[in-house]
């Protein structure tokens, strides 16, 4: 007798992966990233989500020693302050950069109760972290550097961080950005950089204060950092989705 | 004897399996070519010495850097230095296909390893029974593959030894290795297992073995095409594609 209701395996493993699939396709979970239909991007998102499952939020990435220290090519932009350099010049940055950045202000914007505008010597009050970690290059060279800064959780606790908030957007004076979701922002080594190997930051790795993500790839951390926004909503400020990049890059 | 054929999730493993390594081989490919330089270590770039360099795109030997500048004030100091050279790079869509590739292998992966325990598969059709491991059947079969007249493959896994052996060393040690290797190069993932960094001796290092592994893995396609191919293409496709 023909059974109507028989659920089998195959139907169950069908519907499993079409439910799944449509969940990324039309990006519907309002936490994930838009894949504008494309299947890579698709891919990036179960990357995403695996690893927000399956890792431990607060794990530390590997520190090394100092004889670790290797040299390090300063890649993207490496100079705001040079109108040569169309794309990334920035007439402000040249101006902060005359005065030894001593007029360099953050802006903290958005979803948070008190923003404002802070001092480096306001930041560093804040409590500071040194690490020595490494850089991993999407091109796949990587470089290994003592950085010393204020962990961007405290800085987003200081502002007043609101419950609403999912995202935190990190804007800089090169018209770089990227944003990251809050499991990265309040990682324990997510840290503003102002010192890197013991010295002032150079120019060409984003003076004064550059945003060190260390759980993942290099381009997440922007450099010549101006201005911070906090967000309810998923934004991509750099245009990573639809540039064809990966947003998420924990791999 | 019976007539052995292929089950079903080894006929679907196979395939799954053979075009994400496909895909991963085309985009890992690509990423190499953006910086066809591999270290041995915990780092490696343009500014530190390599073990090698592949002349596999504009990016090998370019020479566009500015003046370096050291970070301390010792000799031998490491040192910072910018590009004043665009590089060949199409990582965006690279990437992104090698990791979405990697999760079918992944995946398909842990369902046959599953399958294979679990239905015997591993311990009946893939292991060398105790009697054939004798120094001069490996001698015979390698001596097999060089005839001019290779025996006719049957349409299932009735398999010789050394063709149990490769598969064996394919499933059980190439693809762990150029799985873990590669997610040795996972800045998130090395923050929660950070054994795998001391296992492979630094990320740098996974690269490079993640490198080798591959070459041994298209080996091992070069070598089993060829291998079908003498053993009766049509046959050996038709059993692995539609089981008969």
């Amino acid at each position: 007798m023909k059974q109507k209701f028989l659920i089998t395996r195959r139907h169950a493993i069908f519907a499993g992966l079409t439910s799944a699939g449509a969940l990324l396709l039309s990006g519907c979970l309002k936490k994930l990233p838009p894949t504008y239909g494309n299947l890579l991007r698709m891919g990036d998102n179960l990357t995403y989500l695996a690893q927000r499952g399956l890792l431990s939020p607060k794990a530390l990435a590997m520190e090394y020693s100092k004889s670790d220290i290797s040299s390090f090519p300063a890649t993207g932009n490496t100079n705001p302050a040079d109108p040569a350099i169309k794309a990334s010049y920035s007439k402000i940055y040249q101006e902060l950069q005359k005065n030894d950045f001593k007029d360099w202000t953050l802006s903290v914007e958005g979803s948070v109760a008190k923003p404002g505008k802070y001092m480096l010597g306001d930041l560093k009050k804040l409590g500071q972290r040194t690490q020595i970690t490494r850089h991993t290059c999407e091109e796949g060279w990587s470089a290994i550097a003592e950085w010393t800064g204020v962990p961007l959780g405290l800085v987003l606790q200081s502002a007043g961080i609101l419950p609403d908030a999912r995202f935190v957007s990190l804007y800089g004076y090169d018209n770089y950005a990227e944003s990251i979701d809050l499991t990265d922002a309040f990682h324990p080594q997510t840290i503003l950089a102002h010192t890197m190997n013991g010295g002032n930051l150079p120019i060409q790795h984003g003076a004064p204060v550059r945003l060190r993500v260390e759980t993942q790839i290099g381009y997440k951390s922007v450099k010549y950092l101006q201005r911070i926004v906090v967000t309810d909503k998923f934004v991509d400020p750099a245009h990573d989705v639809d540039g064809g990049w990966s947003w998420y890059t924990g791999i | 004897m019976e007539n052995l054929r292929h089950k079903r999730w080894v006929k679907g493993a196979h395939f799954i399996i053979t075009f994400s390594f496909l895909a991963l081989t085309v985009s890992g490919f690509e990423i190499l070519m953006v910086h066809p330089r591999l270290y041995w270590g915990k780092s490696g770039n343009d500014l530190t010495p390599a073990l090698f360099e592949l002349p596999i795109s504009r990016n090998y030997h370019h020479g566009g850097w500015e003046k370096s500048v050291p970070f301390f004030h010792t000799a031998g100091s490491p040192v910072s230095a910018a590009r004043t050279y665009d590089i060949f790079n199409e990582n965006g869509w690279g990437r992104s296909t090698h990791f979405l590739a990697g999760w079918f292998l992944v995946l398909t992966g842990l369902v046959y390893l599953l399958a294979g325990v679990f239905s015997g598969h591993f311990r009946n059709n893939l292991v060398p029974r105790a009697k054939e491991f004798r120094l001069k059947l490996f001698w015979q079969d390698f001596v097999n593959h060089f005839r001019k007249q290779m025996p006719a493959a049957g349409k299932g896994p009735r398999y010789g030894l050394l063709q149990k052996c490769t598969y064996l060393a394919v499933i059980f040690f190439l693809l762990p290795l150029i799985i873990l290797t590669g997610m040795t190069m996972s800045p998130a993932i090395t923050a929660s297992y950070p054994f795998l960094l001391k296992m492979f001796f630094g990320e740098e290092s996974a690269r490079t073995i993640h490198f080798f592994a591959a070459g041994a893995l298209l080996l091992f396609l070069l070598v089993h095409i060829v291998m079908v191919s003498r053993s009766g293409f049509k046959q050996n496709i038709l059993a692995i594609t539609f089981g008969k």
